[in-house]
């Protein structure tokens, strides 16, 4: 699948800002963090920015994205209108936390409940964007079911990272958000491998053969094109990137990703000063950001959709 | 809205006769035509001038090579959408842009609603959704429903226009709901088979096998006049003549 460059912003940035929402709703819900009007107004913009950010992006990649709105009706069969209905859902319990970290609460419980119904919201985000693509029976590499715990576990990874950058900020503890992105890093790594073996052990169980179910008369070979330029269905659903450079990818990925913010985050366990502190947790920021837009390229790149046996004949 | 209607009594399609089709294009440049002005206008190219031409099609004619040795043939192979009963081009659909009639069982795409996310072309296994880039919108075959409910059109004419430009017959077109249509009679006779089934979107389109060669047991016969006789009759030369014309 070709590389939808807005597509792989968008999940990165509002993933890393749906995490970000996640870590400090549980903060704020399990008393970690301060009620600093600062804190909540700096930490709760950031997140909120990221999504925004990441849902305009999303809408470069539209041909008519004047009509965006219509997306959100056909919910009852359309993750992708899911996608949308529970994004702009989340805005709600969000923007009342927000409301009340940084004016001060007016009813008692309310930031609380506030910060539960954020932190539902953004999962239920989160999924619904890994069901877009886990639910394509076309594409095999994306028809599987680690996809979305995959979108989510590197959502709350980066959203973990951002935390313990953000917090120190506010003189806040940031060792419980270390704690937090650790474990989901972790996870994130060992579901992604899983990930990877699977899409690699695959079987490519549908045919050139059975595509044009000319099977009985033997091996289909394409003879002449339907066409002498690559078409929309090419350009779109015929790119893949090279196994070797997959490979090659998939180790940078892992090492931005995974193991240098990870290394990192042990660092920071170390006493430091706090500005020491805070180069490590950005760097540790940078570094998974920028792991997960290679992982998320490679995620478009490495996955090939059925129609290409009918152009280059085999299997996928 | 993009969920799939109850299961239509009339299924309009296409039944595409893998023996008779010559790869000859013909349905697809007649389609480009209709639907350049139809339902689907504008059907846009990009760099139609350019070193890359392409553009929106809606059908598209492949040639393969199929089977080895003396065994292998040459077969044609139209494609298009298919029409299916229960597809997810239909369900994906964030907008309700992507539809199935429930009166006749075409798939449509509302060219006024369509956002161009492009996830239903993401979501078809036959290639039938080419995204025009000029419009923004999706594209796909109509079943030329602006043809085929045209009274304006003469009857002969109430066909896609793939059908009608067919010159070989190649392509039928009719309600394969009904059991006593012609097409389906011609599906039951022949064999018509569903392209890639396993993916469970229930084509309606079929499509007919090619005949089995009968070549083996025809023993060839001599040549039995050299192919460039000398100087025959006037009438002869008259023809030669007129073929190098021709030719020329
Ligand atoms: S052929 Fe493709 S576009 Fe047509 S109905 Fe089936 S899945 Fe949808
Ligand atoms: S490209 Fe248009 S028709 Fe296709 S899924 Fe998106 S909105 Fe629906």
């Amino acid at each position: 699948m070709h590389p939808a460059y807005s597509v792989i912003v968008f999940t990165t940035a509002s993933g890393a800002g749906y995490g970000l929402l996640i870590w400090l709703s549980a903060g704020v819900a399990l008393g970690l963090v301060p009620r600093t009007p600062a804190l909540g107004f700096t930490g709760l913009g950031i997140a909120l920015s990221l999504v925004t950010l990441g849902l305009l992006s999303s809408t470069l990649h539209l041909g008519r994205p004047e009509r965006a709105w219509r997306a959100f009706s056909q919910w009852r069969s359309s993750w992708l209108s899911r996608e949308g209905v529970a994004a702009v859902a989340t805005y709600l319990p969000a923007g009342a936390l927000g409301l009340g970290w940084v004016f001060g609460e007016t009813m008692p419980g309310q930031v609380t409940t506030a910060a539960w119904l954020a932190i539902a919201g953004s999962l239920v985000t989160l999924w619904c964007t890994g069901k877009i693509y886990s639910s394509l029976t076309t594409i095999r590499a994306w028809n599987q079911p680690l996809v979305p715990p995959v979108y989510i576990a590197l959502a709350l990874g980066t959203g973990g990272l951002l935390a313990c950058a953000l917090l120190p900020m506010f003189g806040a503890d940031a060792r419980w958000a270390a704690a937090a992105s650790v474990v989901s890093l972790v996870v994130g790594w060992v579901l992604k491998r899983r990930y990877w073996t699977a899409i690699d052990s695959a079987a490519r169980t549908h045919t050139a053969e059975a595509a044009t179910g000319l099977g009985h008369l033997g091996t289909v070979r394409p003879l002449d094109p339907p066409h002498t330029q690559p078409n929309y269905v090419m350009r779109e659903m015929g790119y893949q990137v090279a196994r070797r450079h997959a490979l090659k990818l998939r180790k940078v990925a892992v090492g931005l990703l995974f193991l240098m913010p990870l290394a990192l985050l042990i660092w920071l366990l170390a006493p430091l000063p706090a500005f020491a502190q805070l180069t490590l947790a950005i760097a540790a920021v940078l570094s998974g950001v920028i792991g997960v837009l290679v992982e998320r390229w490679l995620f478009f790149a490495e996955a090939e959709h059925v129609v290409v046996v009918y152009y280059r004949g085999g299997a996928a | 809205m993009t969920s799939l209607p109850e299961a239509s009594a009339k299924k309009l399609g296409l039944v595409i006769d893998l023996d008779t089709c010559v790869g000859c294009h013909a349905c697809a440049t007649s389609c480009k035509e209709w639907n350049s002005n139809g339902y689907s206008a504008p059907l846009t190219d990009d760099d139609a001038h350019g070193g890359d031409p392409h553009g929106t099609w809606l059908n598209r004619v492949h040639s393969y090579e199929v089977g080895d040795g003396a065994e292998s043939r040459t077969v044609n192979f139209p494609r298009s959408c298919l029409h299916c009963e229960t597809p997810a081009c239909v369900t994906v659909c964030p907008t309700g842009a992507s539809y199935k009639r429930a009166s006749d069982g075409i798939v449509l795409v509302n060219p006024d609603t369509c956002i161009g996310c492009k996830l239903c072309s993401w979501a078809c296994p036959y290639g039938a959704r080419e995204y025009d880039h000029g419009d923004g919108t999706m594209k796909k075959c109509t079943l030329c429903v602006d043809r085929i409910y045209n009274e304006t059109m003469a009857p002969e004419d109430r066909v896609p226009a793939c059908v009608r430009a067919c010159p070989t017959g190649a392509r039928h077109f009719g309600d394969l709901g009904d059991p006593q249509s012609a097409v389906s009679i011609l599906v039951a006779e022949r064999a018509g088979f569903d392209l890639l089934p396993e993916f469970g979107y229930n084509p309606v389109n079929k499509y007919l096998p090619p005949r089995a060669r009968k070549d083996r047991e025809v023993t060839p016969r001599a040549i039995e006049a050299p192919l460039r006789a000398g100087p025959g009759s006037n009438a002869d030369r008259f023809f030669a003549w007129v073929d190098k014309a021709l030719s020329r």
